[in-house]
């Protein structure tokens, strides 16, 4: 068969660290039958998945090293993927979106997810609070944010967490005072994905009574006197994007950015989460699909005691349970994107389960992974602890995996 | 501009498997085994579309002989940028023997067919490597054929064609129709996008028989054999020069 020229297999010489890296370009592509992460798609989504998993493995692949450990926002290769149509997945086409349903988006967004995480869970944020301005704007706000959202030229943040209410965010203290036409917006919050570098902030503020019907939606853009981050925080992982705390002085937003109606702040903010918990899942289970296939590749190679490791019946039952649990993952994160399209009643709680089960399965998964990697393992040559790292924080973020238990118990326990 | 440009897309094993012969060494496995666009063909419908870009030809028809899911290669060429699809149906028996000469012959009668001006082609498929179809096509229409290319400069009825050959780069001109087949340097080829993917649902592909365009694809050539490559021997190290001088002389090798 003829060696195909392309820049990924460039690299087939010498070393065991460089033959790591290219098996991680290579196995991407996946062609291991029973994960195979296309099982089950229409025509036309395996189509999507292709592009995403190609994108995954020429423009994002051989930089996620580089970008996690020079803490890198890769500006460049996200507007790429934007032209692409990944700025504005979900978001409807008249204002640059791509129209395209959940499950597709989970589809997509788990295929880029086995190039970087990181950069790939910033994009479903801010896909996120692209469709959030689409979904409740109106349509002076739809036409003026969401074209430069889809296209990337601006980047965009959410911000909901404070450093006093995270998992309580209802009791959030931001408060947006009306002053003839601008509301003038005080506070805080904290660990916001993209802050300082984006452009566009969706900002949950208290412009009413105590809880969360006090709560309404502000769209505030950078450069907004009083509007100034906090350092940029150092993290385990997601380093390709910055964190920051995002401050209000006495800053002044026109009352003509508030995204739906006053007390509707709350309701829209956890309308977006519903979405950005399946997107976050589907972030998880890239990461553990690229784990396992790293994981059986290394047990194929690594020989001890005279054999490789994958004759080892514990590795092998355990390398079987990982996939077991992979698919598992899926599956549930799939059936919770369905039902959210069909916008089915039992849509929030599947959403909840499935951000549960698969942030925990996932991580257990790429864990592992990193185990049978033995040393290796814990070397930054090697892609397996940037996925430890990397997927980590998704059991706490977009409400933590605590928080998904109390949705789903409170759904349990209803009269 | 109103030039029509025909391209040639094969539907073959993805670059990326691992390759396993059948047990009863009649060929590879291909079942179950994940398949994509041959790249050389990629490259062929990025050329085409960026000619109908700079609005230098009118319409870009892809396509493919093979069975039914030879459809799905198509399709990625309409995701591309392609106008329409033709399918050419070659199953069974007629698919296992289907070579550069049988697929000329179907490229030959559809472009009389589609008063095409141009073919462009991979210069090569990557599973069976023949380097053939585009040179046997030119030869059966008896048009002029610019193959290797790494630049193509199209001109009013003419093409200048840059090709890589031993020597290095070599430069031809030649009159329209023609045929072109490409070379890994000649363009980038661009990701399908999100956009692009779903009005490829609504373009059109047409399904035609071999027999609708009166060719015959009875082969002249049998596979006796398919095998892999015999492994690698372990050297041996000897320890003086006029050692390594004997066992040359031994093995009969000087």
């Amino acid at each position: 068969m003829a060696l195909l020229g392309k820049s990924l297999l460039r690299s087939k010489f010498g070393s065991y660290v460089c033959k790591a890296r290219e098996l991680i370009v290579n196995q991407r592509r996946c062609i291991v039958s029973c994960v195979d992460p296309s099982l089950g798609l229409t025509e036309e989504q395996k189509e999507f998945q292709k592009v995403a998993f190609d994108f995954a493995a020429n423009e994002m692949a051989p930089h996620m090293a580089e970008w996690d450990q020079k803490e890198i926002f890769p500006v460049d290769t996200m507007r790429k993927a934007a032209q692409l149509g990944f700025g504005g997945i979900y978001v409807k086409p008249d204002v640059g979106g791509s129209g395209l349903s959940r499950l597709d988006t989970s589809i997509i967004f788990e295929a880029l997810s086995t190039g970087c995480v990181s950069t790939t869970a910033y994009m479903s944020i801010h896909n996120m609070c692209a469709w959030m301005i689409d979904a409740f704007g109106n349509e002076k706000q739809r036409q003026t944010f969401c074209p430069p959202l889809c296209s990337m030229d601006k980047f965009a943040s959410y911000c909901l967490t404070e450093p006093g209410s995270g998992s309580d965010a209802a009791s959030l203290l931001t408060t947006a005072k009306r002053r003839g036409d601008h509301y003038i917006l005080n506070g805080s919050k904290a660990f916001i994905s993209g802050g300082g570098d984006t452009d566009i902030y969706v900002v949950m503020c208290r412009t009413g009574e105590k809880g969360a019907k006090g709560i309404s939606c502000v769209v505030v853009e950078k450069g907004t006197p009083g509007l100034s981050f906090g350092k940029k925080e150092k993290k385990v992982g997601w380093n390709s994007q910055p964190t920051r705390a995002v401050i209000f002085e006495d800053c002044a937003v026109p009352v003509i950015n508030r995204l739906g109606e006053e007390g509707q702040g709350f309701l829209i903010a956890m309308k977006g989460l519903n979405g950005g918990r399946i997107n976050i899942a589907s972030c998880s289970l890239g990461a553990a699909h690229a784990s396992v296939l790293l994981a059986r590749d290394h047990l194929k190679v690594r020989k001890q005691f005279g054999e490789p490791l994958s004759n080892s019946q514990f590795l092998q039952f355990t390398l079987a349970q990982m996939a077991t649990r992979l698919v598992a993952s899926r599956l549930m994160v799939r059936q919770a994107a369905l039902a959210l399209q069909e916008d089915r009643e039992d849509a929030v709680t599947l959403c909840s389960m499935a951000k549960l089960f698969a942030t925990d399965e996932c991580f257990a998964i790429c864990n592992q992974a990193l185990q049978m990697h033995g040393g290796y393992g814990y070397l930054k040559d090697y892609a397996i602890q940037q996925f430890v790292r990397d997927i980590r924080v998704h059991q706490i973020l977009e409400g933590t995996n605590e928080v998904m238990k109390m949705i789903i118990s409170r759904n349990l326990l209803q009269e | 501009m109103s030039a029509r440009v025909l391209v040639g897309v094969k539907r073959v094993i993805d670059y990326a498997v691992k390759i396993r012969v059948k047990p009863d060494k009649t060929g590879v496995v291909t079942d179950g085994v994940k398949h994509s666009m041959n790249p050389f063909c990629e490259i062929a419908i990025e050329e085409a579309v960026r000619l109908k870009e700079k609005k230098l030809i009118k319409e870009v028809i892809a396509v493919s002989c093979g069975p039914q899911q030879s459809q799905e290669t198509i399709r990625t060429a309409l995701a591309m940028g392609a106008d329409r699809g033709i399918h050419v149906d070659v199953s069974g028996k007629d698919y296992e023997n289907l070579g550069p000469l049988q697929v000329s012959k179907i490229l030959a009668a559809l472009a009389k067919k589609e008063d095409v001006r141009l073919i462009i082609l991979g210069k090569q498929a990557i599973d069976d490597d023949c380097n053939q179809t585009g040179q046997m096509t030119a030869a059966l229409l008896d048009w002029p054929q610019g193959t290797f290319a790494s630049q193509v400069d199209f001109q009013e009825d003419s093409l200048k064609v840059e090709r890589e050959i031993d020597g290095g780069l070599e430069t031809i001109k030649i009159k329209m129709p023609a045929v072109v087949t490409a070379d890994l340097r000649l363009n980038e080829p661009r990701y399908a996008t999100l956009p692009n993917i779903m009005k490829a649902k609504k373009k059109k592909i047409d399904t035609v028989k071999p027999s609708d365009l009166g060719v015959d694809l009875s082969s002249q050539l049998e596979v006796l054999s398919v095998e892999e490559p015999s492994q690698r021997q372990a050297g041996v190290k000897v320890e003086t020069v006029e050692d390594l001088i004997k066992k040359l002389r031994d093995s009969g090798r000087i």
